[in-house]
């Protein structure tokens, strides 16, 4: 691959934005660049691994977001150590739902996104500012999203300006929607969103906001095939992070361990069957 | 029909590297430096969001000298160089050697086909988990590019600083202590009666003698910079155990290097 000359670059209006940059300068790059060629419809979304359940929920000081380890390719089991949540940035973070290849490009290209912006402006990007450019990558992904391909995110972050955790959710077409309290995406979302309904409450502190994304998460699996519960054998635990005004924090998962295990062991003594 | 007049390579090229040299020499000067904890870029800079010291990436850093809109562009540039480079391969294959190639490249271009050279100094920091694996490079307005050991010392009056830091720098000190040595070593050049205070002598060549004002035995401890004149940043050797980032590069606000620069009597 050939570079430019970056003095003879730089001379032309130089956006901040990477992929704007991406998109003049190697449009090969971007994730939306790539084309599927006349694949029937419908067919791609099952040869390909799918991310599941995302939940996100508000707390006192921040917000958190929490998804299982499962990606599915039909009815198979396509990976049990996925990882859906990601830091975009110290103070934001993304999870996502719908085809997990694309997706995690996505989020790649998020990321460095997020720090070219601050390394060339010498500022961080505003919380609305990192959430509409996640709108404009889904929206750029639409053609594939049309063909089966769709990846659906859910954004969290901490508002440094108004000093709040917000949340944010989107649809294949880009729309942006702010959500308050709490959210969920992917083919769990249903069941975890009854669950957040009936746990979440105003004023949850930081401990009591993990337990309730996991106990959200829990019965996600339970009813959604797709969706992965506690795999106390493998010892996997969903992916936690939480956001406030410290920035970003993975729960680690000796914690994630403790409370986990304590659910699996309330529900058994309880020996009811839903 | 006139006549071009002849103008030999040799001329043409000295006189486009003294126009450089000229406009280099205005500016104040900066420092870069190895020291245990990591690399600090200090640089005699009184405008607070101006900035001559930049983040190029995870582990590499970048300090300026010249013309603004120059190295600016030359910084943006090598941001947009490292982040396609790290988003297309990976992030561990953006280096320094490769981003300093390729800023040796464009400056040899532009000196050698463009109407007027850069006016531009720069130096690319790149830290490893080591003191042995750090990298220096420094780049001249001619695309000449040098892999330097300890520091590299830019601008206006580099020699009088060179100097100095020569005589202090030491690879075992922190990053405070390292901070220190730097400014002490850019505040050599503000001593009115120091040697290198050409701008302040009224009498042109004289100002070297006459600037000791009668004889004193001792020169007069030349006036720190203080943190108001300063711009320093830092380059953390393990980022991600200290912060919790892959993110080396870190800005030292005034408040807290005040604090920095107060130091050992603070203490």
């Amino acid at each position: 691959m050939t570079y430019r000359d970056p003095a003879a670059e730089v001379n032309g209006a130089a956006p901040p934005s990477f992929s704007d940059h991406l998109a003049r300068h190697h449009p090969d790059l971007l994730p939306s660049a790539r084309r599927l060629g006349t694949a029937p419809a419908g067919s791609a979304s099952a040869a390909a691994p799918q991310a599941t359940t995302i939940v996100s929920l508000t707390y006192a000081g921040g917000v958190l977001m929490a998804g299982d380890r499962r990606a599915t390719m039909g009815n198979m089991i396509a990976s049990r150590h996925i990882k859906k949540v990601f830091p975009a940035d110290n103070y934001s973070v993304v999870g996502i739902a719908g085809t997990a290849g694309l997706a995690l490009d996505m989020i790649r290209l998020f990321q460095v996104e997020l720090e070219h912006y601050d390394k060339i402006e010498g500022t961080p990007m505003s919380l609305d500012g990192k959430s509409n450019r996640l709108a404009a990558m889904v929206r750029s992904n639409l053609p594939l999203a049309l063909q089966g391909l769709a990846v659906v995110p859910l954004f969290a972050g901490y508002d440094t300006e108004r000093h709040v955790g917000r949340l944010f959710s989107y649809d294949v077409t880009g729309g942006r929607y702010e959500e308050y309290e709490h959210h969920s995406v992917g083919s769990g979302s249903v069941f975890a969103r009854g669950a957040l309904k009936k746990l979440w409450r105003p004023g949850l502190d930081e401990e009591q906001a993990v337990a309730v994304a996991i106990e959200s998460l829990y019965d996600a699996a339970d009813d959604d095939s797709a969706t992965g519960g506690p795999d106390l054998v493998r010892q996997l635990w969903p992916v936690v992070y939480v956001v406030n005004s410290a920035g970003n924090r993975e729960i680690p998962e000796r914690e994630l361990q403790l409370m986990a295990r304590e659910l699996v062991d309330r529900r058994s003594v309880a020996g009811r069957e839903s | 029909m006139t006549q071009q007049f002849y103008v030999s390579p040799e001329q043409l090229m000295k006189d486009r590297a003294d126009f450089a040299r000229k406009g280099i020499a205005r500016g104040r000067s900066v420092v870069v430096l190895t020291c245990r904890d990591g690399i600090a870029l200090v640089a005699e800079n009184p405008s607070p969001s101006l900035h001559k010291l930049g983040e190029i990436y995870d582990r590499i850093g970048f300090a300026a000298v010249g013309k603004y809109n120059e190295f600016e562009s030359l910084r943006q540039a090598g941001v947009r160089y490292a982040d396609v480079r790290g988003y297309s391969y990976s992030r561990e294959d953006v280096s320094a050697r490769g981003l300093a190639s390729v800023y040796a490249q464009s400056l040899g271009s532009v000196f050698t086909t463009e109407g007027k050279p850069f006016e531009v100094e720069l130096a690319v920091a790149e830290v490893g988990t080591e003191p042995y694996e750090d990298h220096l490079y420094r780049l001249t307005f001619d695309g000449s590019i040098a892999d330097e050991s300890n520091f590299v010392v830019m601008g206006g009056q580099a020699e009088v600083v060179r100097e100095a830091l020569a005589r202090t720098w030491n690879q075992d000190t922190g990053f405070p202590e390292a901070v220190r040595t730097a400014v002490a070593a850019l505040s050599a050049t503000r001593s009115p009666a120091g040697p290198a205070a050409g701008e302040a002598a009224p009498n042109g060549n004289g100002s070297a003698p006459s600037g000791y004002g009668g004889g004193e035995a001792v020169p007069p401890e030349p006036d720190r910079l203080g943190a108001g004149l300063l711009e320093v940043a830092f380059l953390d050797r393990s980022p991600l155990s200290s912060r919790g980032t892959v993110r080396a590069f870190r800005r030292i606000n005034t408040v807290e290097l005040d604090r920095l620069l107060a130091g050992p009597e603070g203490d």
